[in-house]
């Protein structure tokens, strides 16, 4: 006979299931409270920049938002040049992985990418300086005689070469991994049968991609590109060792006087900085962060329909 | 049968209006060698000082793709030369992106393989050096000791993370800490750097305090992410009748998680962390903020400053010294090293997950 005042069945409560529990909880937290601290700390530290009069500040920026804008705008300004390289070669790499090499080769040659995200960002720094920087300058110098009509190639050349236009460059091929991972990914979800129905509809191999494959990766490619767009505006010694930076508002492509980024600033500055330059370069470093979590965040809604795939995997 | 076929002299309808086969490549090679040969005549007349490969490579590809298109267009018409000349336009960017890893590759090899192989680099630190001497020792050791304690302190956390997260979170605090991982694997290193920097100055009340463990807490932020994803990605992996089984035979939730998830999961998460401090050794920018620079071997990650590879790199390349070569051939060879130590790690991690990872599939 069944007993009918037995109720809801309860599971036994263990001590060792709640000690686990317990500190995977804990573990989780202490995410938030890091992510939290980074913020508050920061905060704190950057204070006495922001209330800062003016003659204290360095660059003699008669007040913080004087200092911070043309770091800002330089950051912006390497970060979407960067990205007007990065974007179509990356796509262009992802659809050739996935949809045009040959299958058997075709891991391989992810892992090929896959090695430009093995190299230290300083060893990047270091080709740009030495390697790029040197072999784009009698280019730059051509492109500033034959092609000044281009607003933005006007101005003096620099001898160099380690113009903001360089720094774009090498940035684009630091965040191309990450991007090209994330967009192979979505490429390869595409559903198999509306790639067939179109080849199968008599359509080139072209005509499938626009058709079957582009609108279905769409949200895809953009959140990839917002991933690499953060990676390019956080990335420092790149900037830092091939720049050769100026506090100016400049879209000048190809002069020495380019506008440095937050990130490259603060690596320069800060072993040498104390007081009151100290405070400014961590709130510069504040609105850094402020930036890229936005631009993060945004990323990471538009690709949150599929979890899959998050670029830390 | 197929001969026969061949030999007779009729017109194929199915290979009419098409290019014959393999003529992509041929044009593309010979592309390439007209593009070599003008590189080669401006040499031989004085235009450039050595070859130019990566201009005969990135021309003769840009060549190859116009012509592809109007041969194509001529040939098989307009649809087919568009698809051809994006063919060929995805080939030209995967190519694009070799340039620079093969050029990258080759300059740090070339530079850094006769300094890193004579026996003073992985001998000597830079105390008193002013020569061409000096090695890495320093360096080596801060660079193993931070890597190390912010793998310490983030393989726990990470790891506890991904199973919260697998086995035990649902809800809003899931949702939220997933969420914010995925930001955080977004922090820019040098925030990182200056969290740790700000930190450790407040808790010492020192505004100049540097030491290894505030690297490793820098590099800690940064790798806690990635390990909390790869993991999270690996325990999903393990199949639920596997728990079920387990929990069918009455064993509790948390040893079923430590003797059946784990086990069967652990190649992958190693695979995965291992991945991680690949990622983290070779960041620069969190160590010359938190850690900063010395030229002195320093065991104690607490005290005084921590000198590490990628800063050494750093340093070596930004304050030159009289003799600039030799800051130069330290600052390559020190590149190499970095490089060297990432593959290894790499190919270590790829290792464990082909042999250690248990056979699904029967």
């Amino acid at each position: 006979m069944t007993t009918e005042s037995a109720g809801r069945i309860t599971a036994k409560i263990r001590r060792g299931d709640r000690v686990f529990s317990t500190s995977t909880v804990i573990a989780g937290s202490i995410i938030l409270a890091i992510l939290a601290a980074v913020a508050i700390f920061l905060v704190v530290q950057s204070f006495p920049a922001v209330v800062a009069k003016s003659g204290t500040l360095p660059n003699a920026a008669p007040n913080f938002w004087v200092y911070v804008g043309p770091l800002i705008f330089g950051t912006i300004w390497a970060a979407a040049l960067a990205m007007i390289f990065a974007v179509p070669i990356s796509i262009g790499v992802a659809l050739f992985i996935s949809h045009y090499a040959p299958r058997r080769i075709a891991q391989v040659l992810g892992y090929i990418i896959d090695l430009l995200a093995a190299v230290p960002s300083v060893v990047f720094g270091l080709w740009g300086a030495n390697v790029l920087a040197p072999a784009l300058a009698p280019f730059y110098a051509w492109l500033n005689t034959n092609a000044s009509w281009f607003p933005l190639f006007q101005g003096s050349v620099s001898a160099t070469g380690r113009t903001i236009l360089t720094v774009a460059i090498v940035l684009a091929v630091m965040v191309l991994p990450i991007m090209t991972a994330v967009n192979r990914e979505i490429f390869l979800q595409t559903p198999r049968l509306h790639e067939e129905a179109a080849l199968a509809l008599g359509a080139t191999r072209w005509e499938m991609i626009r058709t079957a494959v582009l609108p279905f990766a769409r949200p895809g490619i953009v959140s990839a590109s917002m991933l690499g767009l953060g990676r390019a505006l956080g990335e420092t010694m790149a900037v830092a060792i091939v720049l050769s930076p100026a506090v100016v508002y400049s879209f000048l492509l190809l002069t020495p006087q380019n506008p440095e980024t937050i990130a490259g600033n603060i690596a320069l500055q800060f072993s040498e900085a104390s007081g009151v330059g100290l405070s400014s370069l961590i709130a510069s470093g504040l609105v850094l962060f402020v930036v890229t979590f936005i631009v993060n965040a945004i990323a990471r809604y538009v690709v949150g329909r599929r979890k899959e795939f998050s670029g830390a995997n | 049968m197929a001969t026969e076929l061949a030999a007779r002299p009729i017109v194929n309808s199915l290979t009419t209006g098409r290019l014959p086969r393999g003529s992509a490549w041929m044009l593309l090679v010979g592309c390439w060698i007209l593009l070599g040969l003008v590189f080669l005549l401006v040499q031989l007349a004085g235009g450039t000082t050595s070859f130019n490969i990566v201009g005969t490579v990135f021309c003769g590809t840009i060549l190859f793709d116009i012509l592809i298109y109007v041969l194509s267009r001529l040939v098989e018409g307009a649809r087919r030369a568009k698809d051809r000349l994006v063919t060929s336009l995805v080939t030209t960017a995967f190519i694009i992106v070799l340039l620079p890893l093969v050029s990258l590759l080759y300059t740090v090899v070339a530079n850094g393989l006769g300094r890193m192989i004579e026996p003073s680099f992985f001998t000597e630190s830079m105390r008193n050096i002013l020569g061409e001497d000096g090695g890495v020792v320093h360096a080596l050791i801060g660079t193993l000791e931070i890597t190390a304690a912010a793998a310490i302190i983030s393989i726990p956390i990470g790891l506890l993370t991904s199973i919260y997260l697998v086995e035990y979170g649902r809800g809003t605090l899931a949702r939220v800490i997933t969420f914010l991982v995925d930001v955080m694997t977004g922090i820019p290193s040098i925030v990182a750097g200056l969290f740790a920097f700000a930190l450790f100055a407040l808790i010492t009340g020192n505004p100049g305090y540097r030491s290894g463990i505030s690297g490793s807490v820098a590099l800690a932020v940064l790798m806690i992410p990635i390990v909390v994803r790869s993991s999270e990605e690996m325990l999903k992996l393990v199949p639920n009748e596997l728990r079920e089984a387990s929990y069918a035979l009455g064993v509790p939730k948390w040893l079923t998680i430590l003797k059946i998830v784990i086990p069967t999961s652990i190649a992958g998460i190693t695979t995965g962390i291992t991945l991680a401090i690949a990622r983290v050794i070779g960041e620069t920018a969190p160590l010359i903020v938190a850690a900063g620079f010395t030229t002195s071997v320093n065991y104690d990650l607490f005290n005084n400053p921590m000198m590490t590879l990628p800063a050494f790199a750093y340093q070596q390349y930004s304050q030159q010294g009289a003799i600039q070569s030799d800051y130069i051939n330290r600052a390559w060879a020190t590149a190499l090293t970095l490089i060297l130590i990432v593959m290894i790690l790499n190919l270590v991690a790829r290792l464990v997950a082909r042999f250690f990872s248990p056979k699904l599939g029967r």
